[in-house]
């Protein structure tokens, strides 16, 4: 490898995190583990917390009380009243809108951190060069930050932040500044750059796709708590909050497990489920059903063969790329999907009573319980 | 109830229509007033200027003396400025403490003050019998007033609180996200004020360092307040006065230099006050 890392493959560092941070009405309290070479996608909903954990990390905000550890490292531990400064953490950071220094060119913007660190200018800037061409770059260096595009910018800002030979990484949001098109292409090479870096990464979001793309693992924020954490398969198969299931396009809801495979729901109705391991009558549970998985009938269906039929009524209907999305309000509320063509045929409309059915095979009980804490510290 | 006006829509006229559209005519005759009243002693001075004598008037030893000791005086002041405004400004712009903003209030006082009263004041702090000045004397025999230093010192007195708030506005409005940013790259707080603060707010440090020069420039009260007039502390504004009660060409010939100069001045920062809405 190149010389960016040299000192970053001396020891693994392990992250761990146990923060608490207070700011006003809103606190965020979390508490996980990241190991080197590890990906961790922070998903969460605006106004979570995710900004200010990654801000936590890079030594921005202080700890309200907790710890970070990189390593052998403390970062901050309230406890024993240590705080190392931004400047002196071996943190690197690539904001939201990447903040590229606008008065210098991309090769400066790059030989920042070594100009900082008090390397010789003509040595930063041999520095920034090498990692200029890592980043197919070299053609940009005289270019100032406004007269590069947005996936260039998002290259020049990992560029300059892995400069500083950081420990950590963080991306806060880094592909959100982008345009749909470039997204696709900077998400691939992001994916690569990541895969070099031998330290741990997290990458704030909330965008499931990219979460899902360049994440090993994630951790789901909501309202400054950890509400989840899997790998990203298990936590788009089986989410463990509305939020979630939003994301990954799946109906969920919250509920106890009767006898006979019943499940009374919380916000009403009740569903037949297909028998899962280790759960018991009683037991509070989660149910998941693919939107796809739901049929729609204008007339109760009277010898189909699903165990699940209830009456609801049109809110709202959304054509996605193959297939439209239908809101229905009922016991319980559910989010359909169709044919464009069904819809014609029934002649659905917004306001409309129908009967929906889905089959007790189709429906993924499991568990709710509150996410098992990874952090160092409970 | 709905006035209904027609209004041009050719290419190109739309915008003339409304400008005028848009002036209420009762506010034109004050405003034409007004423009008559700023520019005619402009253009008085151009008519009465002895043209022909102009470069024997200006090559007279007085008056280069006066025009060099000017320029260096402005210049020293606004280098004193800017070496001490700089950092008040930051500190106004970012400290936090407790009463800023009656610090602030007093420090920008200069801006507002009559000169002349300046000049009483500064005579008073570094007179030979001042607060000041008299530890100074009695240490070093050295006593400011009546000395080119304090023409400078006089000037920045004046000029420097015009630094200070346009660079201070410029410090409150600059995105200290790029701070941070530097702050995560590695960079101590000096070299983020140094590498990123400073040239961030580049325009406005050219524009109050143009602003506090030109204020120097001109500086009349409190300069013969607190240095007098002597071949020592005689700047261009100082020359002028006094040649005008006996030598009208000459003042004019001189104030013609100044108001070149304040022409100049104006071009240079005419992104700042040429463009529309506020400036400072």
């Amino acid at each position: 490898m190149s010389g960016a890392f040299v000192r970053t493959t001396t020891s693994p560092t392990v992250l761990r995190v146990d923060a608490l941070v207070r700011r006003g009405e809103f606190d965020l309290d979390v508490g996980f583990d990241v190991q080197p070479g590890e990906v961790l996608g922070v998903l969460g909903p605006n106004g979570a917390g995710k900004s200010t954990l990654l801000r936590a990390l890079a030594g921005l905000t202080p700890l309200t009380a907790g710890s970070i550890r990189l390593g052998d490292v403390v970062l901050d531990d309230t406890a024993t009243d240590t705080f190392v400064p931004p400047a002196d953490r071996p943190v690197g950071l690539v904001f939201q809108n990447y903040r590229l220094f606008p008065h210098l060119d991309v090769l400066d913007n790059v030989a920042f951190a070594p100009r900082s660190q008090g390397v010789p200018r003509a040595e930063a800037r041999a520095r920034a060069t090498e990692l200029l061409a890592r980043f197919d770059l070299t053609e940009l260096a005289a270019r100032r930050p406004s007269q590069v595009s947005g996936g260039q910018a998002q290259r020049v800002a990992l560029a300059r932040a892995l400069a500083a030979t950081p420990l950590l990484l963080l991306l806060d949001e880094p592909l959100s500044a982008l345009d749909a098109r470039t997204r696709l292409d900077v998400r691939t090479q992001l994916r690569h750059h990541l895969a070099d870096f031998p330290g741990p990464v997290l990458i704030v979001t909330h965008d499931p796709l990219e979460a899902m793309v360049l994440a090993d693992r994630l951790l789901v924020i909501e309202e400054g708590r950890v509400v989840q954490s899997g790998p990203p398969g298990e936590v788009a198969r089986r989410p463990a909050t509305q939020y979630v299931a939003r994301l990954v396009g799946l109906n969920l809801w919250r509920g106890r497990l009767g006898s006979d495979q019943r499940v009374v729901l919380a916000d009403g109705g009740a569903l037949v489920v297909a028998p899962a391991d280790g759960l018991a009558a009683g037991d509070p549970v989660l149910v998941g059903l693919r939107p796809s998985a739901v049929t729609v009938s204008t007339e109760r269906p009277e010898h189909g063969s699903a165990r699940n039929v209830w009456p609801g009524r049109i809110t709202g209907l959304e054509l996605l790329a193959d297939r439209v999305r239908v809101q229905v309000d009922g016991a319980p509320s559910t989010l359909v999907d169709i044919t464009a063509a069904a819809v014609a045929d029934l002649s659905l409309a917004a306001g409309q009573r129908i009967w929906l059915a889905a089959k007790a095979t189709e429906t993924d009980a499991y568990p709710d319980r509150p996410p098992a804490s990874t952090g160092s510290a409970g | 109830m709905v006035r209904v006006v027609r209004v041009e829509r050719s290419t190109g006229s739309i915008d003339r229509t409304r400008e005028r559209g848009t002036m209420p005519w009762p506010l034109g005759i004050p405003a034409a007033v007004a423009v008559f009243f700023l520019l005619v002693p402009l253009v008085a001075m151009l008519v009465r200027a002895p043209w022909s004598g102009l470069t024997r008037i200006l090559a007279n030893s007085t008056v280069l003396d006066a025009l060099r000791l000017s320029l260096l005086s402005a210049s020293a002041a606004t280098v004193a400025s800017f070496v001490l405004g700089v950092p008040l400004a930051w500190m106004l712009a970012r400290a936090r403490w407790r009463g800023l903003s009656v610090l602030r209030a007093l420090v920008t006082l200069p801006l507002v003050l009559p000169p002349v009263v300046g000049g009483v004041a500064l005579l008073l702090a570094f007179g030979r019998n001042g607060v000041v000045g008299k530890a100074i004397y009695d240490w070093t025999g050295f006593a400011l007033p009546f000395t080119t230093w304090g023409v400078v010192v006089a000037e920045t007195f004046v000029a420097m609180p015009f630094l200070v708030v346009t660079v201070e506005g410029a410090f409150r409005a600059a995105d200290q996200g790029f701070e941070e940013a530097a702050a995560t790259l590695g960079a101590s707080r000096m070299t983020i004020f140094r590498r990123v603060t400073l040239p961030l707010i580049g325009p406005s440090l050219v524009a109050g360092s143009v602003l506090c020069w030109a204020r120097a420039l001109g500086e009349f009260g409190a300069t013969i307040t607190f240095a007098g007039n002597n071949p020592d502390t005689q700047t261009m504004p100082i020359a002028v006065y006094l040649a005008n009660e006996s030598d009208t060409d000459a003042a004019i010939a001189l104030s013609l230099v100044l108001l070149l100069v304040s022409v100049v001045v104006l071009v240079a920062l005419r992104d700042r006050w040429l463009r529309q809405g506020p400036a400072l």
